[in-house]
């Protein structure tokens, strides 16, 4: 009888494939359908925005930040307009800090709506993803309502925001609280006690908590491990520690916990949105009163030279922040992001980088899926939330 | 806790005077540490049981050409158990950068080392894997650098090579790998 | 097209048949690089259904589609996977190159972002935006659907 003869197989998952999340490149080394090792090859999506950043002033940062991540878009201009008011030495009204925590636990519900939408697709279910991506439209309707653009509002500012909330902002999110609360319950009723979604998560793309903290990893991915670490609980900024909300956490490390942990979380989310709801007063101040860097109200610029003038300066040269660097840990649907800002003294940043939860999830990607299945991969990037624009940036 | 308690802490912890303060108007403690002690500093900082920074938050590096010296490499520290955040710093000197590697201290610099390779052109003696990361592997130059424009004019590459033998293959890989005299390529 | 009263049969000419069997399935690979990506699913879910003009299913290979939406900024690195996908793809075939980033570079007018998608495979219909709505995307597919109606066969 002939010696049987066996060979591994290497199988690329190119950049382009119907996984929706972008493009990311693994190339698999399989044995039979278990894999053996995965290479993960990024930089598809490598848009220079750290390099153009550096050609921008201040404020014209904010779009191209908001481009990075581009589903925690209001949490990414949000980090980056807290490490410029570091440098700065200014700090935000209170209203404005509620106003912040709304927008960004507003985009933690989006990012993970979206995540819970795409993975649910991915793994089989795809009547999750319409169901998600119809509540997602209430938020855009959100978004645009405050800004008028639905994915981008570059509603954030250095010092506040851009204009104040418009009529009608408490009601439309109230009513979105109250509708979600419900609609959250029936989509885990679809997966929670699913029996197919069960056999697919659980015990798969597993990862300890001591390797998560090695890799960098923290964020829902660490707290389904174990690791209770939330930038908001331990190095508290905007005042969350006057919000009471819990920090929601797992032990089995596994894709089924970090979708329990997420969900969660986004309970949580809703929380603490009506308790900043209830904060925030209809009309006051939208920034800071300082004439470098809020622009005057339009009325004023067109009655009074001072303002005339003050209004030129912000919006043809800008404002001049002091010499030196930051970082502002903030605590983004996908762990700590937070923006390392150094400048020179002058109007344009010298440098801005962008801390990328993303990219440490890819590294570990390999860690999660040897030893696997191939139908595990798919499960698994879908369970680590990467978004190819924070990864390659 | 206060900068320079936490200071204190860091040099019980690395006896031989290594840090250097400066200011920092953050929640970062900033010193900075001479290059050739960053392992055993790391290796020190990460085990001491009083301070144990086991998450790396950042690596990156800033060029300040034409200052010398041009490049700063950063390491933001965490840790987790005592609520410490410490920002560490090196300089490097411009022609030539180098330090050794810290991923195996922690995993996660692997792929951030790669990325200030890629981006930099600092060089990091004894990283297990030294390929660029983010552009093409047959990329000339360092993107950001301040001395790399940010527009250049090239038609895009809208086709590459269908098959190479796995000789090609391999010498391509060893062709951009880091190598040196008296270096292991 | 002409249509009898009393006999039920329409006449047309097999150019018309072809041209409507064919703008009225348009179906897309799914080719989504970054944030247009997102706006393109929000098209095909429940809101901005696609699938009320035809493109009913995103396939996820090349060779099982007609029409190829590159949904976002188009890097140096990724160019040659763009036109091995396009290759791939049996005649007739169309591409809309949606938002900014696609068109003409968008925001990023740097080293690392192809400044227009048009460098590397011929492109149909442009779609402006950053992103573009999905009623913006929806708009364009129609467009395309006219220019299709206009082809000729030979």
């Amino acid at each position: 009888m002939p010696a049987l003869r066996s060979e591994t197989m290497t199988v690329n998952m190119g950049p382009q494939h119907p996984s929706t999340h972008g493009v990311l490149r693994l190339v698999l080394e399989l044995d039979g359908e278990t894999i053996l090792s995965a290479s993960p090859t990024i930089g598809y999506l490598h848009t220079g925005i750290e390099k153009t950043c550096e050609q921008k002033k201040w404020q014209q940062v904010i779009p191209l930040v908001e481009r990075m991540d581009y589903l925690s878009a209001q949490s990414n201009s949000m980090a980056f307009c807290m490490s410029v008011e570091k440098l700065l030495g200014v700090e935000v009204p209170d209203r404005v800090k509620n106003i912040r925590i709304l927008l960004a636990e507003l985009q933690r519900i989006n990012s993970h709506l979206v995540w819970l939408g795409t993975h649910g697709m991915e793994v089989g279910a795809v009547s999750v993803m319409l169901y998600c991506f119809r509540e997602r439209e209430l938020l855009l309707n959100i978004n645009e309502m405050i800004a008028g653009f639905r994915l981008f509002p570059s509603y954030m500012r250095v010092g506040g925001l851009r204009e104040d909330l418009p009529r009608g902002f408490h009601e439309a999110v109230r009513s979105f609280l109250d509708r979600f609360v419900v609609k959250l319950g029936e989509y885990e009723d679809l997966l929670t006690n699913n029996e197919i979604y069960l056999k697919r998560t659980k015990g798969v793309g597993v990862i300890t908590g001591k390797d998560a903290v090695a890799y960098s990893l923290l964020g829902p991915i660490a707290r389904a491990a174990g690791v209770g670490y939330d930038v908001r609980r331990a190095f508290p900024y905007l005042g969350y520690e006057t919000y009471e909300f819990a920090v929601p956490t797992a032990t089995d490390g596994d894709v089924f916990a970090r979708y329990t942990v997420r969900v969660a979380e986004m309970r949580e989310s809703m929380k603490i949105c009506r308790q900043a709801l209830d904060r925030i007063t209809p009309t006051g101040p939208h920034a800071i009163d300082d004439p470098r860097i809020t622009p005057p109200p339009k009325d004023r610029v067109y009655t009074e030279m001072e303002a005339l003038i003050q209004h030129f300066l912000i919006y043809s040269q800008g404002f001049t922040v002091p010499a030196g660097e930051a970082y502002v840990p903030v605590e983004g649907p996908r762990g700590e992001q937070g923006f390392s800002v150094v400048s020179d003294g002058t109007n344009r940043p010298w440098r801005v980088k962008s801390r990328a939860p993303s990219l440490l999830a890819c590294q570990a990607l390999e860690r999660m899926i040897i030893g696997g299945l191939i139908a595990d991969v798919i499960a698994v990037i879908g369970s680590i939330d990467v978004v190819m624009g924070d990864v390659d940036r | 806790m206060e900068g320079s308690e936490l200071i204190g802490r860091l040099e019980q912890a690395v006896p031989g005077g290594v840090f250097e303060t400066a200011a920092s108007i953050d929640l970062q403690t900033t010193v900075y540490v001479p290059a050739e002690r960053v392992t055993d500093i790391g290796r020190a900082l990460r085990d001491a049981p009083d301070l144990r920074f086991d998450f790396l938050a950042e690596l990156t590096a800033f060029d300040f050409w034409p200052r010398e010296p041009r490049f700063e490499l950063m390491y933001l520290l965490v840790s987790i158990e005592h609520r410490l955040r410490l920002r560490m710093k090196v300089r490097l000197a411009g022609p030539d950068a180098h330090i050794a590697t810290v991923s195996g201290i922690w995993p996660a610099a692997n792929w951030l080392e790669r990325e200030v390779w890629d981006m930099f052109g600092v060089a990091f003696d004894g990283h297990p894997d030294p390929r660029r990361l983010l552009m093409p592997e047959d990329w000339e130059g360092f993107p950001l650098r301040k001395d790399f424009p940010v527009q250049i004019r090239r038609p895009a590459y809208a086709s590459e090579a269908l098959q190479v033998t796995e000789q090609e293959f391999r010498d391509n890989i060893q062709r951009d790998r880091l190598s040196r005299p008296g270096h292991e390529g | 097209m002409g249509l009898e009263s009393e006999i039920p049969v329409l006449t047309t000419s097999v150019e018309k048949m072809v041209q409507w069997a064919r703008r009225s399935s348009i179906w897309p690979v799914t080719f989504g690089l970054a944030c247009c990506a997102i706006e393109m699913m929000a098209m095909s879910c429940s809101r901005y259904d696609i699938a009320r003009f035809g493109a009913e299913v995103f396939r996820g290979s090349p060779r099982q589609s007609d029409l190829m939406i590159v949904a976002g900024r188009l890097s140096r690195k990724m160019a040659p996977a763009l036109r091995r996908i396009y290759d791939q793809m049996p005649e007739p075939k169309w591409v809309i190159s949606m938002g900014a980033c696609a068109s003409i570079g968008g925001v990023f007018d740097n080293y690392a972002i192809v400044q227009g998608v048009d460098q590397v495979v011929p492109v149909d219909v442009y779609v402006p935006g950053c992103p573009p709505r999905p009623e913006s995307l929806i708009y364009g597919i129609v467009q395309l659907q006219r220019k299709i109606a206009e082809q000729r066969l030979s």
